[in-house]
């Protein structure tokens, strides 16, 4: 088949600049690439791409600094708010955001989250609930949902046993140093449209010295999950969304 | 113009952060080194120098927030004692690990656990051989008055930029909390964002789409950045050891302590010679690298024996041991818990230790 040579008039999609050529060790219908694209879009879009900082954290997205081309800061399990607040105290004029997954940021890193949150420190927090600990192999971890199946829940999640899932962003809101926290997917175009502006609104407000913006992104683990692309999206839609409402919960 | 003034050791510390030209303070209070993070809030660094000045919600926090500070090529530091500081290892390591330069003050107490608020030297083997997993060193300063308290700020982050690593300055509540007259030295600028840029743009996130990680997921590359690591101590120890020694010209024997053991100590070499023994000090002002080349020409210099005076089970004696290799013997003196020697007990100990049994 003869290539297509590409021009301005063909063009219908690129991936944005700032997108590395770098092949993504994302699964199939995850949502960690979506998200990285619309962080991507907005950097540029804002012209932040030499001031941004991102703090990436251990997890699937431990490796985000491979595929999004800013400056990075690699922290350790759970304590990306604590490094992202070291960068914002010394470097006002910097954009800074941790890229965190339920794991990192709701279970070890919940304190380092809360007290970021609650000083008002001028970050942005993307968080990808997917209710599950995708690097090492599909554990359980505190989003996943009452009697869901895990490598360390195998006859699914019991409250008795292992509590019940965390709504972070439902805790997060009553914290006075937070200004916006909303809660989103990217399971459909629309959804995908939302989320792209709820990053700008969190990304602007960073700037604007408003305080802590936390971006929960519902999310999906075809591989955790032990489903296919399209049924992970389906099964996000009948059971995360339930106990994870998508929408707005406080922006001030 | 030079300032005197008399103040604690720990006052100290803060006042030589400012004037080191430190970016970024983060801490959590914790006795006996509260003083360093009230004496900063009270000054306002923030309205005068510009640096920022933080109580964080834990030393685990601390630690990462100084790794972030770190990362933009910045002057940071974090101070605590012995507990807080076990809390720091995992973010020590990966400061190391990412070879970013910060300073960490220990102002120890005794242990293990909760222990005593009492002084003790008992994390010498933490800071100088396991400040946290994965095979890397801290350089080590140990000041023994109010005015090295002030100056080995200065050096430590001369040290520090110069090898990329982190240091920690390892005192104690002895040290911490007296007060001593203090010579300050005119107060270094802070580093402008043109300096960084020049100086630290390799490695430091300037807006050039950095990295700074320890994730090498290639084990022949992360031998490599191990290498490199290893590289650097070679060069500290080579290039940077500091020692003082007092009276080891003619000196039979030799009295081996750092920081506060160190001035009791030069006590106990006075008592000594005024009974007619050849006694001598030997302070390492440098735990790592360790003044191992400087003990060697001593033992071979003809010192008949070394007495090593630490306020722990004896954890400096092994390096000592190490450093002499057999050539003469290597005895220990110590008290623990919180506990102090006096000089007279440290002479007892050397005569008991080592001229009886040569005899």
């Amino acid at each position: 088949m003869a290539e297509v040579q590409k021009t301005q008039e063909n063009l219908v999609y690129a991936k944005p600049r700032l997108i590395k050529d770098n092949v993504m060790h994302y699964c199939p219908g995850c949502s960690h690439g979506t998200v990285h694209k619309l962080v991507a879009e907005v950097i540029e879009e804002m012209g932040m791409e030499n001031k941004t900082v991102g703090v990436s954290p251990v997890g699937c997205s431990v490796l985000a600094y491979n595929y999004i081309d800013i400056d990075w800061v690699e922290a350790a399990h759970g304590r990306a708010c604590a490094v992202a607040t070291g960068v914002k105290r010394v470097a006002p004029e910097r954009l800074v955001f941790t890229y965190q997954g339920d794991g990192d940021l709701a279970s070890i890193g919940i304190g380092e989250t809360v007290h970021a949150a609650q000083r008002g420190e001028k970050i942005v927090v993307i968080y990808i609930n997917n209710a599950i600990y995708g690097m090492t192999g599909g554990q359980m971890s505190p989003t996943t949902l009452p009697g869901m199946k895990t490598s360390t829940s195998p006859y699914g999640r019991e409250e008795a046993l292992h509590g019940f899932p965390f709504k972070v962003a439902d805790m997060i809101k009553v914290l006075d140093g937070t200004c916006y926290v909303t809660r989103q997917a990217v399971h459909t175009p629309a959804a995908v449209r939302k989320a792209k502006k709820a990053i700008r609104k969190a990304f602007e407000n960073s700037m604007e010295g408003k305080g802590l913006s936390f971006v929960e992104f519902v999310s999906t683990c075809p591989s955790g999950w032990k489903q296919t692309a399209t049924e992970a999206n389906t099964w996000m839609e009948e059971h995360m969304f339930p106990v994870y409402p998508l929408g707005d919960i406080k922006d001030i | 113009m030079k300032d005197v003034k008399l103040m604690k050791g720990n006052e100290a510390i803060a006042l030589g952060a400012v004037n080191a030209g430190c970016d970024g303070y983060f801490g959590y209070p914790i006795t006996p080194q509260s003083e360093i993070i009230e004496t900063l809030m009270e000054m306002k660094p923030w309205e005068t120098t510009g640096m920022a000045v933080l109580q964080a919600e834990s030393e685990i926090a601390s630690i990462n927030m100084v790794y972030g500070a770190a990362a933009m090529g910045k002057k940071a530091m974090t101070t605590s004692s012995s507990p807080g500081i076990s809390l720091c290892s995992e973010g020590l390591s990966y400061i190391a690990g990412a070879e970013l330069p910060c300073v960490v003050v220990n102002v120890q107490r005794g242990g293990p656990g909760l222990g005593t608020i009492q002084p003790a030297q008992a994390d010498y083997a933490q800071a100088v051989k396991a400040p946290g997993h994965g095979d890397f060193n801290l350089i080590v300063l140990a000041p023994n008055s109010v005015q090295e308290m002030y100056d080995h700020v200065f050096l430590a982050y001369e040290l520090a930029f110069k090898y990329r690593n982190p240091a920690m300055i390892l005192t104690d509540g002895v040290i911490g909390q007296m007060m001593e007259k203090l010579v300050v030295d005119e107060a270094k600028p802070r580093m402008t964002e043109e300096f960084i840029r020049e100086n630290y743009g390799s490695w430091a996130l300037v807006g050039n789409k950095g990295v700074v990680t320890s994730l090498e997921l290639e084990a022949s590359r992360q031998e490599k950045v191990n290498e490199r690591i290893q590289a650097k101590y070679k060069a500290l120890k080579e290039n940077e050891v500091r020692v003082e020694m007092t009276d080891c010209d003619d000196a039979e024997f030799v009295i081996v302590a750092f920081g506060s053991s160190a001035r009791i100590a030069a006590k106990s070499v006075e008592i000594l010679r005024a009974e007619g023994i050849k006694a001598g000090l030997l302070r390492p002002i440098t735990l790592f690298p360790f003044p191992d080349k400087q003990l060697q020409d001593l033992a071979a210099k003809g010192v008949k024996g070394f007495l090593v005076a630490e306020l722990n089970a004896g954890q400096m004696v092994k390096d000592v041991r190490l450093a002499v290799n057999g050539a003469r013997p290597v005895e220990y003196y110590g008290r623990m818990g919180g506990m102090i020697y006096s000089p007279g007990e440290i002479a007892e100990a050397l005569k008991e230790k080592l001229i009886e049994k040569t005899k």
